[in-house]
């Protein structure tokens, strides 16, 4: 992978380096959902799902339900603000806007990786991607604003 | 009743058929009625379900894919119906499941840790595409948590 191929994608190349995970597991509906963190960085994170029948969306494809990916790219996206520079101490999302090219291959699992590419003082944007091995080739993209929150803030 | 009219029976069995097979739904414990031809989704609450466990709030991915599945299967049972309605002697299938194309959400407030309806109202369903608005609350209909717009194709 050369950093040439990443030149158009809407987030950088991320190496990954196995995290624990258990980030995920202070969530509960990410822990059900098997959600595992699999690397992080500033302003970066990226999680996975492991195929599983449970979160299947068609019967007679076994294709992986929409909704778990859309709980997978809002975990990620607010991983990722969470990651930020800023350092806020919770955040919420704002909204969520996500895009799907195609739908995911039965038995594999699925990457997200997303990036905070710009927090304000009270707001972070976020872009993702939902992919199986080739980021190039999405199952889907979002385009995310969490607001931030900081210890001492008035509620 | 004329020979035509289905039977709430038949009803029942199709709309049955359409929404207890899917696996993830059952796994995030959405359940659906119909109203004429409209549908009325509950997600039931469950701890599993959380997505903050300090405030405590409904994850937003759970929530937003609860929104995605009362969009999709508003959708199915439309059509289902055009098709019950259309046939003399209805062969007891379904249109394909319409695909998502984007979703949009907002995130109004927190979801709190209690059981959430959903109601989606069709904008438009043409020929490919379906534009579809869909609203989540708790205590109060008129105060929602969330609320999405998407398009979904439809062949």
């Amino acid at each position: 992978m050369t950093d040439n191929k990443f030149k158009n994608s809407i987030v950088p190349p991320l190496q990954e380096n196995n995290e624990d995970g258990s980030l995920m597991s202070a969530i509960p509906h990410s822990r059900e959902l098997g959600m595992r963190l699999v690397s992080r960085a500033d302003d970066e994170a990226v999680l996975m799902i492991p195929y599983d029948p449970r979160l299947i969306g068609n019967p007679e494809t076994g294709i992986m339900h929409g909704g778990a990916i859309t709980a997978l790219l809002d975990t990620c996206c607010g991983t990722a603000v969470m990651m930020s520079r800023k350092k806020p101490s919770s955040t919420a999302t704002l909204d969520l806007r996500i895009n799907y090219m195609k739908p995911a291959t039965p038995e594999k699992s699925v990457y997200a990786h997303a990036h905070c590419y710009r927090a304000t003082r009270s707001v972070g944007f976020v872009r993702a991607i939902a992919y199986h091995e080739d980021r190039d080739d999405p199952i889907a993209t979002a385009s995310a604003a969490f607001i931030l929150n900081f210890k001492g803030d008035s509620a | 009743m004329s020979m035509d009219t289905p039977t709430s029976q038949t009803l029942d069995d199709a709309f049955a058929a359409l929404t207890e097979k899917i696996p993830y739904i059952s796994f995030l414990g959405v359940t659906f009625q119909r109203r004429g031809d409209e549908v009325s989704a509950l997600l039931t609450y469950t701890p599993d379900l959380i997505g903050n466990p300090i405030l405590p709030a409904l994850h937003g991915g759970a929530t937003g894919a609860f929104l995605e599945i009362t969009a999709i299967t508003s959708l199915t049972w439309v059509a289902a119906l055009e098709r019950i309605h259309s046939e003399p002697k209805w062969d007891g299938t379904f249109a394909p499941q319409p695909k998502t194309v984007d979703f949009s959400i907002d995130y109004l407030r927190s979801g709190k840790p209690q059981d959430a309806y959903a109601r989606a109202i069709i904008l438009r369903r043409g020929r490919r595409v379906a534009n579809v608005r869909v609203e989540a609350w708790q205590d109060e209909r008129s105060k929602p948590f969330i609320a999405a717009h998407g398009h979904f194709l439809l062949s």
